[in-house]
């Protein structure tokens, strides 16, 4: 067993623990700091795993924003659970179906680091890489690097001019630019939807809170 | 909230080391992790703080909604210009080599660059009007009536 293996069972027991310490909370104060605990935990988590960018979103969203806005809630609603628990079968059913759909979904994937994945070799890795890639024509993805730039002399043997450091980045605003501008679009639509269904409806049931 | 001084000034610490790591993240969206998604929502956090403590009346007055709006509309408009601007240089939608297209490879990230800029500012906006809309009219003594709700004290029950 290595340290990196050893931190990420670690890392892994600690979520889960903050998980179901959220859920078993009764005090909603401390569920929602657990609930933060749990997204910091797995932005730790997916540090180790070196996706960085999930891990700042992770912090971002979820231990930062949705934490302050739960505070504005409770602040609105109250500090205590009402508890009622009894176990609804139909949905914990749903629910364990689903985990085990997920988990036989994660059987086909390659195994973590995998030098031969299909992420590692594919030719947009080997635009990605292409300064390294050119100096090493062993590699496998030396030969795509190459014959893509035989099929396009225009990108100067570039597969994909995006080089910039962050190869997240890269995809998300660059080589998948379309997707990126429907999904501001659809949060811009969401903040429209509100602003028509609720702005200046002063009367609404949301009486006697907090802002 | 507004009474309580260590909320005070936990917020007027943090608010403005927030906001500037927001703005590292953003210019720095190509050079290392994060972007504009994360920064607009890392601004937002430090306004709602802001809001949270000191009333959403306060906030809208630092923030006012046509601002927000404006803002909202404004960086979906500066991602689909960029891509527009490149469809009239003659190369595709959303092609950033159209910035500068001696060098195809070095105006990527000033493409990228302009792209984050319109997604940090539409999320940010966006995520201000979801915080305004929802809390309006919720707060006490911004009704008319005076009629107050529940025990809004948050300090006097934590």
């Amino acid at each position: 067993m290595n340290y990196m293996m050893l931190i990420d069972v670690v890392l892994l027991a600690l979520v889960i623990i903050a998980g179901i310490a959220a859920i078993e909370a009764r005090n909603l104060f401390a569920a929602i700091g657990l609930a933060s605990a749990y997204s910091l935990l797995l932005a730790c988590f997916w540090t180790t795993m070196d996706a960085v960018d999930v891990a700042y979103t992770e912090a971002a969203v979820g231990a930062g924003i949705s934490t302050i806005m739960l505070i504005g809630a409770i602040v609105l609603t109250g500090e205590r659970e009402i508890v009622r628990r009894a176990v609804h079968w139909p949905a914990l059913l749903a629910c364990a179906g689903v985990a085990v759909l997920l988990v036989y979904g994660t059987l086909d994937m390659p195994r973590f680091g995998d030098p031969d994945a299909p992420a590692h070799t594919h030719p947009i890795y080997a635009g990605f890489t292409q300064q390294d890639v050119m100096k090493d024509p062993s590699g496998k993805s030396f030969e795509l690097a190459q014959e893509y730039a035989a099929a396009h002399p225009d990108h100067s043997g570039d597969y994909f001019h995006g080089h910039v450091p962050n190869q997240v980045t890269s995809v998300i605003v660059s080589y998948r630019a379309f997707d990126t501008l429907f999904e501001v679009a659809v949060i811009f639509t969401a903040a429209m939807a509100l602003v028509v269904l609720l702005r200046g409806r002063r009367g609404n049931p949301l009486k006697g809170g907090l802002l | 909230m507004k009474e309580n001084p260590i909320m005070r000034l936990a917020v007027r610490w943090n608010l403005p080391f927030m906001v500037v790591f927001a703005l590292y993240t953003q210019t720095h969206g190509e050079l290392g992790p994060g972007g504009g998604f994360q920064s607009g929502v890392i601004v937002a956090a430090a306004f709602f703080l802001y809001g949270l403590v000191f009333g959403g009346a306060e906030m809208r007055r630092v923030v006012p909604r046509w601002f927000t709006d404006l803002l909202a509309a404004g960086g979906v408009l500066l991602y689909v210009g960029t891509g527009l601007y490149s469809m009239f240089m003659g190369y595709e939608f959303l092609d950033h080599a159209a910035v500068m297209p001696s060098n195809p490879g070095g105006a990527e990230p000033w493409g990228m660059t302009l792209v984050e800029y319109g997604v940090g500012l539409t999320v940010f906006a966006v995520m201000m009007t979801i915080f305004n809309e929802i809390t309006e009219g919720t707060n006490p003594e911004d009704n008319q009536t005076g009629e107050s709700g529940a025990d809004t004290e948050f300090g006097a029950r934590a």
